[in-house]
This record gives structure tokens, sequence and C-alpha cells, in this order.
């Protein structure tokens, strides 16, 4: 049967506004993703960027014979509760240090208590009257701020909101990260390599394949009880370090860095090994110096993603140990030792409502180093993209 | 002199001599380079060649032609073993190259494939510089270690290979940013920079323009002084204007093994002829 223009405009019409409609469908899906994310950034930024200030009063400081023995007669008793215990209790220890201190009496900066600092930043705080009071009267007078907050990125975590810090828990994720890469990435890659560019397509190694790219899917906590019952309780490495830590996450990131050099390998087009092999080259050196060079930026972008995903583990540490407090910043491999997301997961455990905004502040940190690994990434595989 | 009439209309000629070719070339050197003997190659259960014959001659250009999938690729993959990348390859029979069968097993491939070299059908530099496409090879086989031997060799082997006044002053750009022509030129510098005896070429011109295709062709007509070289094409004309010999395969077999003058003119077999004359391909 024939059919005009307008017979078939007629039909088409219904078949257009399906397709209108699913094109909407799925921009909805999109916004909607794009809402939450930007509800969840905007949520972290309000409840993290505080974190990253923290109040700082003047007051007048007397290094007196006394205050070396109690350092809480060292500061005047109406602004006592207001001063970081943390400050005062190294006030014998600088006048030890420091001798000339003796009899003098001084105005100075110190970082005050936790819930001064929520107090001035418009939180709840547990404060008697009298003493927000006298907060009031410091602001009036100009004595009362909200400096940068350094301590945040200088120490470890503390009882006292204060003087928490993330710098053990990233010292802890540098450490295990390095014993991460250092096991998973020469074991993926040289797996890789095997599977892809020597091993036989047989049974064997077919079952190998799929047994990696199952263990890809493994939920990570069993790692963690992987790395409990084998690196823990068989090899007795020590737990809570950076050591075991890595070990397990190793684990954990291995399918991860095979699964993308077998990738990066394939995509090395056959031609380059024929040329190799054309002029002698005998097949070690044929990977060595053809294939592997090639394969090079997508193992590195493959093996950067996977230490991300380690970087945010937290469950399978947790079963090894590494959710501890860890108030000084050790650089030992073996001492015990906390994690970022761990540290998070701590903070967020804690009653105090001065902990919320450290809780978010550490997972804006979390965040930042996240980014900043996979956008090295992305310029990484951008860099080096198909040279051939 | 070996004449042989053959009868017209035969599909396959009978080979009183096997290997030999059916009409001699007066021009042509008949130094050995080559002695294939009854030569059987599956791929798995197919039969892909089937006992092949053929003395191939030292410093001389022979063309491998015949339809697609009639196994002159696989022919020429024989000779230098890249067909044992294959893994259901299963081979048969003798290829003799100086007094060795490059079969046997205490034959390396690798050596094998240091005196013969190989030009593929798709230009394939290595993603490194010119200057690095060429030493890279003589380097790994130990030939040249002293920074002036590399460029005298790299010198040598561009001149060999004509590209030499088109690149000199860019050996250290990649080789992947020359033309196609250029491209596969550097591949044959590559191919010669390790001083092979024997030059697989795998339907090298099948990839470029008509200006490169005869520059390729120019190139082998002088290369021949002092290579062997095998090409496979699919190109009636440039068989006909390049090889010394010609040989015709047809569904695994040897059809016609001749002088290039007497294939093109005076076919021995039917099946030669038809597939010269254009009747089928």
């Amino acid at each position: 049967m024939r059919q005009s223009f307008d017979d078939i405009s007629a039909q088409l019409r219904a078949r257009h506004r399906k397709s209108a409609r699913l094109k909407w469908i799925s921009m909805g899906a999109l916004g909607l993703a794009a809402l939450f994310l930007v509800l969840f950034f905007a949520d972290m930024l309000v409840k993290g960027l505080p974190a990253f200030q923290q109040a700082k009063i003047q007051v007048e400081v007397d290094y007196s014979e006394q205050a070396s023995q109690i350092p809480l007669a060292a500061v005047n008793e109406d602004v006592r509760p207001l001063v970081s215990r943390g400050y005062l209790r190294l006030i014998p220890g600088r006048m030890r240090d420091n001798p000339d201190l003796l009899g003098t009496t001084r105005m100075e900066w110190v970082l005050a208590d936790g819930q001064v600092d929520q107090y001035l930043k418009g939180h709840h705080a547990r404060l008697s009257d009298k003493e927000k009071a006298v907060v009031d009267r410091l602001k009036e007078e100009g004595r009362a701020e909200l400096p940068f907050n350094t301590t945040f990125f200088t120490s470890g975590d503390s009882k006292m909101p204060e003087l928490a810090g993330i710098a053990s828990a990233a010292m802890g994720t540098v450490l295990t990260l390095l014993v991460t890469l250092a096991v998973a990435f020469p074991i993926g890659v040289m797996t890789a390599v095997y599977l892809e560019e020597f091993a036989p397509d047989n049974r064997f190694t077919q079952l190998i394949e799929i047994n990696i790219n199952n263990l890809a899917a493994i939920p990570s906590i069993l790692f963690g009880l992987l790395g409990l019952a084998i690196f823990i309780n068989f090899f007795g490495v020590p737990r809570s370090s950076p050591v075991i830590g890595g070990l397990t996450l190793a684990l954990m990131t291995l399918p991860v860095i095979i699964i993308a050099t077998r990738t990066a390998l394939r995509s090395v087009p056959d031609s380059i090994r024929h040329a190799a092999f054309g002029v002698g080259c005998s097949r070690w050196q044929m990977v060595r110096d053809h294939v592997l060079p090639l394969a090079l930026p997508g193992i590195m972008t493959g093996s950067i993603i996977g230490l991300a995903q380690a970087m945010g583990e937290t469950a399978p540490l947790i079963i090894v140990g590494m959710v501890a407090f860890i108030p000084d910043v050790t650089t030992s491999f073996t001492d015990a030792a906390t994690v970022l997301p761990a540290q998070i997961f701590t903070w967020a455990g804690e009653p105090d409502r001065a902990f919320i905004e450290k809780t978010s502040g550490g997972i804006l940190v979390l965040l930042a180093v996240l980014i900043t690994l996979n956008a090295t990434a992305v310029v990484l595989r951008k860099k080096f993209e198909r040279r051939w | 002199m070996n004449m042989k009439v053959a009868q017209r209309g035969e599909n396959v000629m009978k080979q009183d001599q096997p290997g030999q070719p059916v009409t001699r070339n007066d021009d042509a050197n008949h130094e050995l380079s080559v002695r294939v003997r009854d030569l059987d190659l599956w791929y798995g259960d197919f039969h892909a060649l089937k006992s092949i014959n053929m003395d191939l001659y030292q410093k001389n250009v022979t063309a491998l032609i015949g339809p697609s999938g009639c196994g002159k690729s696989t022919f020429l993959r024989c000779l230098n073993r890249m067909n044992d990348l294959i893994p259901s390859v299963s081979i048969k029979g003798l290829i003799e190259m100086d007094g060795r069968d490059v079969n046997e097993s205490k034959m390396d491939e690798v050596a094998l494939r240091r005196r013969v070299g190989m030009v593929f059908q798709k230009p394939n530099p290595f993603p490194k510089s010119i200057y690095d496409n060429i030493v890279y090879a003589p380097k790994m086989h130990d030939l040249v270690s002293r920074k002036a031997d590399q460029d005298e060799l790299v010198e040598r082997a561009l001149r060999d290979a004509g590209l030499w006044e088109e690149v000199k002053d860019k050996l250290h750009q990649p080789g992947t940013s020359l033309s196609g022509g250029q491209q596969q030129r550097l591949c044959i510098a590559r191919a010669i920079a390790v001083q092979p005896d024997v030059i697989l070429m795998d339907e090298p011109t099948s990839a470029l323009d008509p200006i490169s295709t005869a520059t390729i062709e120019d190139l082998m007509d002088k290369l021949k002084q002092q290579f062997t070289i095998i090409t496979v094409t699919h190109n009636m004309q440039q068989a006909a204007r390049v090889a010394d010999y010609t040989a015709f395969f047809h569904l695994g077999e040897v059809v016609e093994y001749n002088d290039t003058k007497t294939m093109f003119s005076t076919p021995h077999t039917k099946k030669a002829e038809d597939y010269i004359t254009g009747r089928y391909g």
C-alpha cells in the first residue's frame, strides 16, 4: 500500500511523542541525580567548612610559680572555663623550656574551649549564662576570633574537639596506601601480563579469569575477615598497623588492577606485537619494550582508581583494628594507626556536638583527596591516549 | 635450461622436479635460499596448505599471488614462523634454510626472525621516534653499541629504504607522524637494519596510494640486490612488474610456480590463466 507523507507523519507522531517522553524521563533521572549530589555537597560544605576555623581568645596569661604547678592558675578565674584545657596543660612544659617566662604576665591569643568555639559559630553550646556573657564581652572587645584552624591539619585525634585533627589519620592513610601500592601494583600488573600475553587459552586460565572478575565483586568486609584470619592470626602481622591495613586493601585492589591492566594490554593493537616479533623480539622483550609502555597510561589510571577505592574503604579496616584512637602522628608501618575514613567513622560516633563539624570537615578532606586522585587519573588518560 | 612444456588446461602442475619453477628466468639468480618440501598446514581441522613444494632463490623477488583465502599469506608466515602465534596451527613438512629445518625443535624462532625479516600489510612502526624504530632491533641483537655506529646504521638503513632525504632532519620525531607510504618505507628500513637474508612482505602496498606503491616497488627492485624478497600481492600488475618468479596459489595448493614473464604471457595451467586474465579472483 502506498502511503502519503501525511499518512506517515500521522503514524510518526505517536512514535515521536514516545521518544520525547523517554528523553524527558532520562533527563529527569539525571536532574535528580545531580540534585542529590548538589544537596550532599552543600550539606557537607555547610557543616564541614566551620571545621576549618577554630575559636581563639585573647587572655592574660600569668606565668607565675604557681602556674608551673597548677596550670589552671595561669589564667583569670572568669575566663578559665573558656580556655582549652589542652592549651593550659602545655604551660608547665613551656615554662620549663623557656625559663624567661617565669614571673611575666602576657596578653596572649590562646586556643578557646570547644564550647566557646561552638557558641561563637552560633551553635548550641554547653556554657552557663555567665560564661556566655564573658564570651560576648570578649567578642565586643575584639578579643575573640575564628582564625584558620591549623590544628585540624597538624595534630592527631583528641577527645577535646578543639584539639582534634586529621594528621594522624592522613599519615596512616598514606602509609597504608603505600603498602597497598607496593603489594598490589607489581603482583596485579604481572598477573595481567601473564594472563594476557603468555598464558595459553585453556580451561584453567578461563577459570582464573572468572575468579578474578568475581573477586572484584566480593563484599569488602570479607577481605577484612581474610586479612584477620591469614595475616594477623597466621602470619602474625601486627594488628591495627598500616602493614595489615595495606595488605588487606591490596587483596581488594588486586582484581581492580588486574582487570584494568588486562583491558589496557588488550587495547594495544596486535600490529605492534607483530612488528616486535617480526624484528626478532622474544615474547618478554615484546611485552617490556612495546606493549607495556603503550599500556602504561591505562594501567596507571586503573591503579589510581583502584587505590582511590581502597582509600575510601572502612569496613575491612574495622575488622583488622584500624579504627583506633591515635592522638600522635606515627610514621611507622608497624605501629597502630588509623585512616581517614576510619577517623570520620570514629568522629561520627562522638557524642559531643562539636565533632559534627569535624566529621564533615574530615569528609571534605577525604573527598578533596579522592577528587584529586581521580582527576589525576583522567589527566593521565587524556595526556597519553593513543599515541600510535 | 629447464624448459618444461606442460599441457595447457591442466589444473595443477605435475612437477617432475618438485619445487622448481616450470620455466627458468635466465636473468634471475638461482642460489637456493629456502627449500620447501611437502609442506602441510592445518588451522585446527582446516587444511590450509596442501603439500607445498617450492625452491625460493636468493636475491630475487618472488611474488605469491592468488585469490583471497588461498593460503599465500599463511605460507609466507610459515617462513618466519609467525604462525606459531596462532595456537590451533599444526605444520608438517620441511622448510629448509641454510641447511636447517626452521621447524626443528632446536631452531629458535627468535633467531629465525633475526634472519627472516617481515613487512606487514598495514604500516606498523613502533610508537617511537624514527631513529629508535630503526636502531631498536640492531641494539637488541647486539649488532651495534657505539653511538656513532648507530647513527651510521640508521642512515644506511634509511638510505637503502629511500627515506633518508625525507626524514634526515626529523629523525627524532615519532615514526607515526609520517605519511602511510613513508611509514611503510620506515618499516622496510627497520627490517633491513638487522641485515636479514630474507624479507617477507605481506601485501606491503595494499594500504597505500599509487604513488607510494610505485616508490615501494622501485625499492623492492633495488633491495633484491642484497636480500631475498618474498612478497604476497593482490595486485597482478605489481607481481608482473617486480617479481622474477611468481607462484599462483589456489585452495591451499601451488597451482603454478613459474618465471613471471611466462606466467603472465603463457601460463601453463588453466587456473592460473583464468585468474590472471580476471575470470575469477
